[in-house]
């Protein structure tokens, strides 16, 4: 039966892979429309995990139930975020933008410590060990769920991009931003309902990962730099890559993890990434700018 | 540069040289790591502050240095005089490799800032492995005790690591000084503000980019040499790591980017800043994990919003240390 271990690993790689590549969305939606790198993605993920804990521990709320409250407070501190700060730095130089986003992760990240401590918090749900029997595959039913919940979500991004007026005009910004301002489209307001809804995403990831992880403080610098690598491997500004790179680091990380030895599987990742910016440098889907 | 300004810059200079008469273990400990992190800021200047190559990996050369220097004296007896040369090497040679990959093929921007931190990355998970090199369990380097002052091997005193590290943050800066002001370094500064009038004029992009990532990777390197005969020991979570990384950037960048003093300013305002923070919280009695970070983490977005251009522009501007534009000496 080894061809049935490897289907069943490559099956677990790949769902989880599309929380990663939902995370990932976030990040490119903020980049492709701010063109501001955001150094606090993972930062923000992880209290997006922290938000399901706490509504899992307070209320018993399931984390996919609790991923619409956390959406909701992400977005209103990603707008904030946004007209609050940095606003001011869209038009500076990378690495003044990297700095205060910089600033910003160590903030968030050193609050989460202060506030729930640096030990792991896991979130039990009554599924929580059961399997799910799919012709020769045996999957977690959590990792089902997390990973057609990032599946609805990111149809829905899509759907909201691609139909809705208001995303219509954040595509516009992003194509060229002087004339959507010639248009009379307001850049400011939405490049803040872009940050926000970055930051919505990323913490409806962040919940949805909570059924797959234990939400450590810690996780944060390695979900921001995953999230880059699945950006630039899936190509910045495309949504479909997004999720594409998702799926190829979870598969990636998920074989490394088993054929080799588990701490080399993030070395996978990035193998991809040095081959993928070499090769493609706009990424698997991205356009050539 | 003023008259004002040269005398201020030697004052500085007598005060550093005259602090280990004066200063406890403690406050000597602190200057050493302000002047560490002075030295591999200016070593990073040179990339980015001098060619507009943002590195977020210079931890990598850092560890590159220290490792190679590290097993050398170890495994050898090779002393640190000796092993310098070969941790330089290692480093630039990185340096160049990830600079070839990059520029060849048009890496640019964010995606080459990318590109260093995955090399260092991978550096980090690849020395964990490496048993040679004493793989996750760390690398040492056997701690004389109290043999005196052995300058060969650099094995002391602190006073001795004292001036070792100050003998480098200066010549650092004298080179730093000589490069901008030669022909290399105009065409770093053109290659920075326009690529392509840069290279309309005749400048070779690719080697002004290749030179600027060998001085900055070959330099960082002797920092790590000296990270390691200061501490002794090495772990590949600590050396390698992305905070490392941005920890060596910070000073350049709050001081002021592409500046010769920036990178130095910088280092000797965040130091003391974290050790200032560490003071008030055990003073205060209120000691959370995490505190210190937080409120360094609000000094960074506070220092980035109000002084964009780093402090030291401000400053010299400020304090008449420099000549504005225009105005005759």
């Amino acid at each position: 039966m080894p061809f049935d271990y490897y289907l069943n690993i490559a099956a677990s790689g790949l769902l989880t892979g599309l929380v990663y590549g939902l995370a990932a969305l976030g990040l490119s939606v903020i980049f492709g429309v701010v063109r501001v790198v955001n150094f606090a993605h993972g930062e923000m993920m992880v209290a997006g995990m922290y938000g399901a804990v706490l509504l899992a521990s307070l209320l018993g709320l399931d984390p996919i139930l609790a991923a619409p409250i956390v959406a909701a407070v992400l977005f209103a501190f990603g707008w904030l975020l946004q007209r609050g700060l940095v606003n001011r730095f869209v038009e500076r130089p990378e690495h003044m933008q990297f700095i205060l986003l910089l600033g910003i992760a160590t903030i968030i990240l050193n609050a989460m410590l202060m506030l729930f401590g640096p030990d792991s918090r896991n979130v039990m749900v009554p599924y929580s060990f059961d399997t799910v029997e799919i012709g020769p595959l045996l999957l977690d039913a959590v990792r089902l769920r997390a990973g057609a919940g990032a599946i609805v979500v990111t149809v829905a991004l899509f759907a909201f991009f691609r139909f809705s007026r208001t995303g219509k005009a954040i595509r516009a910004c992003a194509d060229n931003p002087l004339g959507a301002r010639v248009v009379g489209l307001n850049i400011d307001g939405l490049y803040a309902l872009t940050f926000g809804i970055g930051a919505a995403v990323v913490g409806i990831a962040g919940a949805l990962m909570t059924l797959l992880v234990d939400s450590r403080p810690q996780l944060a610098p390695e979900y921001t730099l995953l999230s880059f690598i699945i950006v630039i491997v899936g190509g910045l500004g495309s949504l479909p890559g997004a999720l594409l790179g998702g799926m190829l680091i979870g598969f990636s990380e998920a074989m490394a993890g088993f054929l080799l030895d588990p701490s080399l599987k993030s070395l996978f990742s990035y193998g991809v990434l040095i081959v993928v910016l070499l090769l493609r440098p706009q990424g698997l889907l991205g356009k050539r700018s | 540069m003023t008259g004002r300004g040269i005398v201020l810059l030697a004052l500085c200079g007598a005060l550093l040289l005259g602090a280990p008469m004066v200063a406890d273990r403690y406050v000597l400990s602190v200057l050493t790591t302000v002047l560490w992190f002075a030295y591999v800021g200016q070593a990073w200047n040179v990339m980015m502050g001098f060619s507009g190559l943002l590195s977020l990996g210079h931890a990598l050369y850092v560890g590159l240095g220290a490792y190679a220097s590290a097993a050398l004296f170890v495994h050898f007896g090779i002393g640190p005089w000796a092993g310098m040369w070969v941790a330089m090497l290692a480093a630039t040679a990185a340096g160049c490799f990830i600079g070839f990959l990059g520029f060849r093929f048009g890496v640019r921007g964010v995606h080459f800032a990318l590109l260093t931190i995955a090399f260092a990355e991978v550096a980090r998970i690849g020395f964990d492995h490496l048993q040679w090199f004493g793989g996750s369990g760390g690398f040492f380097i056997p701690v004389a005790g109290d043999a005196g002052n052995d300058l060969l091997n650099l094995r002391g005193s602190p006073e001795l690591f004292y001036y070792v590290i100050l003998a480098l943050v200066l010549a650092a800066l004298a080179l730093s000084r000589v490069l901008l002001h030669s022909r290399l370094g105009y065409q770093w500064l053109a290659v920075r503000e326009e690529p392509e009038a840069a290279e309309a004029v005749g400048v070779d992009l690719f080697r002004a980019r290749i030179a600027a990532v060998a001085v900055s990777s070959a330099l960082t390197a002797l920092g790590g040499v000296f990270q390691a005969f200061y501490f002794n020991n090495l772990f590949p979570e600590q050396v390698f790591s992305m905070g490392r990384s941005i920890e060596i950037i910070l000073p350049a960048i709050v001081g002021g980017i592409g500046t010769l003093i920036g990178p130095i300013l910088g280092a000797f305002i965040l130091t003391p800043l974290g050790e200032l923070l560490t003071f008030l919280i055990e003073a205060t009695g209120f000691d959370l994990p995490g505190l210190k970070q937080l409120f360094y983490g609000v000094a960074l977005v506070v220092i980035v919003v109000y002084r964009p251009d780093g402090v030291w522009p401000w400053l010299a501007d400020r304090l008449g240390l420099v000549r504005r534009p225009g105005e005759d000496a």
